[in-house]
């Protein structure tokens, strides 16, 4: 199926239900279906349709416009430095740029750029019928990976990557109509577009935060009576430290998930604590699955913090189980699939798989996608994610997760943030660094991190280096900017005598 | 009355409130029913006369899907309405989905 399919689906089932905007700027199904085609009657002869800019009420319309139009959705990240976010603007040729005020004089090159604002002003009440294409194997979204490791990658999702999302795991008409989620991950993250999808299909009013801040996400959850909300760990730990251990008033929340990136769990623990009665939803996913592949549900967070079982514990860290439709495997070295609690290589398979690049599909012969993630499978079926495969550090010849490392320092009492990376070594090929930021106020030696990862773990995974400093770089999303953090430690390095480096000194204050 | 069907085809019941979009068709010709009867192409098509035929009245309910025992056919209901789908005058039956949290 094709997603202008959902545009019809929505006149049909939710005409006259509210399905945009605050209350007073509501758009209904029908409405909503109207400014698509008004939308789309002004996109022929485009090939793609970018949208540069914060979260809008009526970002909606801009990404079903494009598929009714049968012309690529391409979010960019308006945060990016001028050159990064023009040379990405620049990568899809005959495209419509639409920017929000702050950005649109920013964009140079030769594509015609038009404010959100401006161009929904614009639309024709009464536009020329276009018949809604129905090829659903043309690309319906193309998003650009954050860039962590590499630069970024131009991922294509086709229409029945995200069709086959939401009609394995959403259902159409699902939510009641007093439902509203509140949308706060950026329109360039694919959860910002799964965002979009799902509660579009499930009937569940959107209502954006055109740029987060924790307490204006507390008060618009509460003055727009939203039900739902998906944030990532950034946003949940700030809205944690905004609530300084009160519980949220937010009487209507029902469901909150969290994803994108690792949380941590004490971070996790306190948000449990301060929203009692909110059904907690972990989703693991990639953009080149289309969005999540794995939850673990408000049960499996209920059973975990009141079990006495270790294995059911540790289930609060997990990915939760993997969809219905969605096949894994954890394979190792050589590519052969590993029993239940043996880590390795994450491979997934499934219809809302793409694994598709614009320089080519990484999917194999057959379909199998791997997601360069390292983890295991529980007995129970629990998907643990260790860490990217390119992050992890060989030391000696032993492979070593950076997260768990980060675990056990993150659990430390005085460690904000912790960032454990490979630095290159003749005698053991690499060692392990860690770059710790220590909450307000706290002071404590590198041999004391060191003696508490040695006792939790094992002398080859202590790091030989413990690095303070006060912070981490992110993207805006909340991954942490590893190849940042190397290239920092390895300059810094290449700067200094690495004997000195070497003893476990607090090297750099 | 035969008709084909692609994916993202809508059915409107003729003699009810019924509305289908068929997420999956199989190729060529199909005898699809609402309520008994054969389906129009808009809400517009609909002429206010007939009634649900006895046997395929029962509701068919919003969100929901019906397949056929083969599922070579799958069509969601968008609208709900008395009438329930059929092929080849069997009635399709409800697809049993598992309810997942909502993630996103």
């Amino acid at each position: 199926m094709h997603l202008s399919s959902l545009v019809e689906m929505v006149e049909s089932g939710f005409d006259d239900r509210v399905m945009l905007g605050a209350a007073e700027d509501a758009v209904t199904g029908a409405q909503f279906g109207a400014l698509v085609r008004g939308g789309a009657s002004t996109l022929g002869g485009y090939r793609a349709l970018v949208y540069v800019g914060e979260n809008h009420p009526l970002l909606p319309v801009a990404l079903f416009s494009a598929a009714w139009a049968g012309i690529a959705f391409v979010p960019v990240n308006y945060r990016l430095e001028g050159h990064q976010l023009n040379s990405l603007v620049a990568r899809q040729p005959g495209a419509l740029v639409l920017a929000d005020p702050g950005t649109a004089s920013r964009i140079a090159g030769e594509a015609p750029v038009i404010v959100f604002d401006d161009w929904l002003a614009s639309l024709p009440a009464d536009p020329p019928a276009i018949d809604p294409p129905s090829d659903d194997d043309e690309v319906a979204v193309i998003l650009y990976t954050s860039g962590t490791t590499s630069e970024p990658k131009s991922v294509l999702l086709r229409h029945r990557h995200l069709m086959a999302y939401l009609l394995g795991s959403v259902e159409f008409g699902g939510a009641g109509e007093d439902e509203a989620v509140l949308v706060a991950v950026p329109p360039y993250h694919v959860a910002g577009i799964a965002n979009i999808l799902s509660n579009t299909f499930a009937g569940r009013r959107l209502v954006y935060l055109r740029a987060f801040d924790p307490r204006v996400w507390l008060d618009t959850v509460k003055n727009e009576g939203v039900t739902n909300a998906m944030v990532v760990p950034t946003m949940l730990s700030r809205i944690v430290a905004a609530l300084a251990g009160e519980p949220a008033d937010v009487p209507t929340l029902r469901s909150l998930s969290y994803g994108g990136a690792k949380v941590s769990e004490r971070v996790l623990l306190e948000a449990l604590r301060l929203f009692p009665h909110v059904g907690f939803v972990n989703a693991y996913g990639l953009t080149e699955t289309a969005s999540t592949i794995a939850v673990l549900g408000p049960d499996d967070h209920r059973a975990a913090i009141e079990s006495d079982d270790s294995a059911v514990r540790r289930r609060l860290s997990s990915a939760g189980q993997v969809l219905p439709m969605v096949e894994i495997e954890i394979r190792d070295e050589i590519d052969q699939p590993v029993p239940p609690g043996e880590p390795g290589m994450i491979f997934v398979r499934g219809e809302q798989i793409s694994g598709e690049y614009a320089s080519g599909s990484l999917l194999e012969p057959d379909g199998w996608f791997c997601t360069r993630d390292r983890g295991l499978i529980d007995v129970e079926g629990y998907l643990f994610i260790e860490g990217r495969a390119d992050d992890t550090i060989i030391r000696g010849g032993e492979n070593i997760a950076p997260a768990e490392i980060e675990e056990i320092l993150l659990a430390h009492p005085s460690v904000a943030e912790a960032c454990v990376v490979g630095l290159p070594d003749d005698e053991w090929g690499q060692t392990i660094a860690a770059v710790v930021v220590l909450r307000d106020g706290a002071s404590i030696g590198a041999d004391e991190l060191q003696d508490a990862v040695r006792s939790a773990l094992r002398g080859s995974k202590t790091p030989d280096t413990i690095f303070f400093r006060d912070e981490l770089p992110h993207t805006e999303t909340g991954k942490l900017l590893r190849r940042l953090v190397l290239r920092e430690l390895t300059e810094f390095q290449a700067a200094n005598d690495p004997k000195t480096t070497s003893q476990g000194e607090d090297s750099c204050r | 009355m035969s008709m084909t069907l692609k994916p993202g085809a809508r059915l409107f019941s003729a003699v009810c409130t019924t509305e289908m979009i068929a997420v999956k068709a199989p190729p060529g010709e199909v005898d699809v029913t609402i309520g008994g009867v054969a389906p129009v192409g808009s809400a517009a098509g609909r002429d206010g006369s007939g009634s649900v035929a006895d046997g395929h009245g029962g509701g068919a309910a919003m969100g929901k899907r019906y397949v056929d025992q083969g599922e070579t056919i799958e069509l969601l209901c968008t609208k709900p309405g008395d009438g329930l789908p059929a092929l080849d005058g069997q009635l399709l039956a409800l697809k049993e989905a598992k309810a997942l949290p909502s993630s996103d």
